[in-house]
């Protein structure tokens, strides 16, 4: 039975924003543009909590990297549920090129330092798509893992995680302490409730510095450029399917 | 997933909050943005979809308000120790601006049955909310407010409801008429005469459901507010303990009014959300509807249009928030803040929904088009819980009474 479990949650632009680049092309526009949870951040906490409601853990602890504002997106998570959480503060370049492998080195140190034996990542982030952190986290505390999780049960002191794979279904059963990775098909997240937002304030937030854990920001990847995709070109009409079998291997598409 | 559904839906209102589109005017709390938040998601993802067909069918979403009130929208200002969130006028009004952006007409009703709770929390003797409160915060019961009767509507005092005492109960003879929810609700909170004419002989008595003496008239049919039944309550000798009177004899008038104060910023309040709806609706319309070659968005005289909808809108809100805080700091301009509140929005904003429909053409006026729906259900907010003229004469006699 896993006592404590950590709920990583990312503060990302919200899903419905429509994404504009930023004019130097160093990366897309973030000032006055609307932020939430990630949305399968919001799945992973979900689990992490119904965990809780089951007995099956003890405490939930929501832990997000970044400035100031990312403590919003904790406050949801305390808001649907988690007991308390930490503010990895991350700000300015190092905020900038903050990405799986720093946020990976942060959580498993915080994974010790918290005697924590299960955490909860969603399988990848809106914004960079990475689907990288929770495999990373896993291979640095060298725990096994259970990625593209759409069901996640306990049984002693294993897990049995159903991954949504390409071919379809595949049914794992892992010892912890293990990281998994929430799907989209895990569970349908709560609302937070009135009364949970009220309590929410009381919870408590700790705030760390990644050098207090070890962990060494530096990035290893420098990005050249940012740009929008290409605009959608018009298409051609043809009149035969000879012009379209023509057309098509002029194209080189086949 | 909600936030999937809606990413197909693509049309939450919250997320045109972006700088530059409408100014929001926020000076929001974190809490009261969660709140916000949560509203928002429920009116987009529990409401928003089935918002026509509840119009078209004249559904009254009852599962729908319970989760409403699953999450505390049931009580959302009554105290906590009863099971109601304990929140503030303000809260209040957010939330409910946020929800009417779902469904205008359900969150409408919601708002009566906060305000019916709030009375029982507030003037009710302990048994009374204890014995009321907790099923309306959790809507497991639904209430109505019935002040209102075929002759006495503006003129509320006149009301001619008499509730004659017997031993230990009053015996209520007379009707009440246009009653949100009755006849499909649980618990009736009853404006009565108990004494002499005028308000101070006007008593407040709740009557539950199955009250032999207790009828109802045929369901009406509205132009809009679909999603919630109105119907005549009819008392014929109709039998109610002493007991469930709320607060003291000659004190139902006063009730009555400090109940319809918070109830005017709480239509305000639905106003609002449907006007930013509408507006939003707008926008989107005249993005991509092209004409004489080029999209409605770049006619100066439609953007002039939209600025003018969004500051009118802005300061609506504005007005409906501060007198959200004059009423819960109890101050002595309070009634009247109120008062101008639920006029000003309540007028401002169906202007603002009626010239979005305009602006959609001809579509605008198909049953397919969600912005006609909002114009019809809040054009009743300029009549009911006191009439916009109503709030003229309010207004006038405190300006008048201080010269």
């Amino acid at each position: 039975m896993a006592a404590r479990v950590l709920v990583g949650v990312k503060r990302v632009i919200d899903y419905a924003v429509k994404i504009r680049v930023k004019p130097d092309n160093t990366g897309v526009v973030t000032d006055g543009v609307k932020h939430s949870m990630n949305p399968f951040c919001e799945i992973a906490v979900e689990e992490a909590v119904r965990l809780k409601e089951k007995k099956l853990v003890k405490e939930v602890v929501a832990v997000s990297c970044g400035p100031q504002q990312v403590q919003e997106t904790i406050r949801t998570a305390l808001a649907m549920g988690a007991d308390r959480g930490i503010h990895v503060e991350v700000s300015g370049k190092d905020y900038d090129s903050l990405g799986p492998l720093q946020v990976s080195k942060i959580l498993a140190a915080l994974a010790k330092k918290e005697e924590a034996s299960l955490i909860i990542l969603g399988k990848q982030a809106i914004d960079d798509d990475c689907n990288q952190t929770g495999q990373m986290t896993a291979a640095l505390l060298d725990w096994p893992q259970g990625t593209f999780a759409s069901e996640v049960a306990v049984e002693g002191d294993k897990l049995k995680v159903i991954r949504e794979v390409d071919g379809g279904l595949e049914t794992i059963k892992i010892n912890l302490p293990a990281v998994v990775t929430a799907d989209l098909r895990l569970n349908t997240p709560r609302y937070a409730t009135l009364p949970n937002i009220m309590k929410a304030k009381k919870k408590k937030i700790t705030n760390v510095k990644p050098g207090d854990l070890g962990v060494d920001l530096t990035s290893r990847l420098e990005v050249l450029r940012v740009d929008e995709p290409p605009q959608r070109q018009a298409g051609v009409k043809v009149e035969t399917v000879e012009d379209l079998v023509g057309k098509l291997k002029e194209a080189g598409r086949i | 997933h909600h936030w999937a559904v809606g990413w197909r839906l693509g049309n939450r209102p919250c997320d045109r909050n972006v700088a530059g589109l409408i100014p929001r005017a926020d000076s929001l709390t974190d809490e009261q943005k969660e709140f916000q938040k949560v509203a928002f998601d429920f009116a987009a993802n529990e409401m928003a979809p089935h918002m026509a067909e509840w119009d078209q069918n004249e559904i009254f979403p009852v599962e729908t308000m319970r989760k409403a009130a699953q999450l505390g929208f049931g009580g959302i200002y009554v105290r906590p120790e009863v099971g109601g969130s304990g929140l503030s006028r303000l809260d209040t009004s957010i939330i409910f601006e946020a929800l009417s952006t779902g469904c205008t007409s359900t969150t409408a009703y919601i708002s009566i049955h906060n305000m019916c709770a709030w009375m029982i929390d507030t003037f009710g003797s302990n048994e009374l909310r204890e014995k009321f409160c907790p099923d309306l915060c959790s809507m497991e019961k639904f209430a109505s407010y019935c002040l209102t009767e075929p002759g006495s509507g503006s003129d509320a005092a006149s009301l001619l409801t008499s509730a004659k005492l017997q031993g230990d109960h009053y015996v209520l003879n007379g009707s009440k008429a246009f009653i949100s929810g009755g006849g499909d609700t649980d618990v009736y909170v009853v404006m009565c005469r108990t004494g002499g004419k005028g308000p101070k002989g006007i008593s407040c008595v709740v009557v539950e459901k199955g009250t032999p003496g207790l009828s109802f008239g045929k369901k009406e049919k509205k132009v809009g507010w679909n999603s919630q039944p109105t119907r005549a309550v009819i008392f014929e000798d109709c039998a109610v303990p002493v007991t469930n009177r709320l607060g003291s004899e000659g004190q139902g008038f006063n009730i009555a009014m400090k109940g319809l104060n918070g109830g005017r910023i709480n239509i305000a309040s639905c106003s609002l959300g449907a006007a930013h709806a509408s507006v939003l609706l707008a926008r989107d319309h005249i993005s991509v509807r092209k004409q004489f070659g080029e999209t409605l968005s770049n006619s100066q005289f439609l953007q002039f249009k939209l600025a003018e909808m969004a500051t009118r809108l802005v300061a609506s809100r504005l007005l409906v928030r501060q007198a959200a805080l004059a009423l819960q700091e109890d101050r002595p301009d309070a009634v009247s803040l109120c008062s101008m509140a639920k006029l000003f929005a309540t007028d401002e904003c169906f202007s603002i929904c009626n010239q979005a429909l305009q602006m959609h053409g001809g579509y605008g006026y198909l049953k397919d088009y969600a912005v006609q729906q909002f114009v019809r259900d809040i054009r009743v907010h300029q009549i009911l819980e006191g009439t916009n003229e109503v709030m003229r004469m309010i207004i006038a006699r405190d300006l008048l009474t201080e010269s």
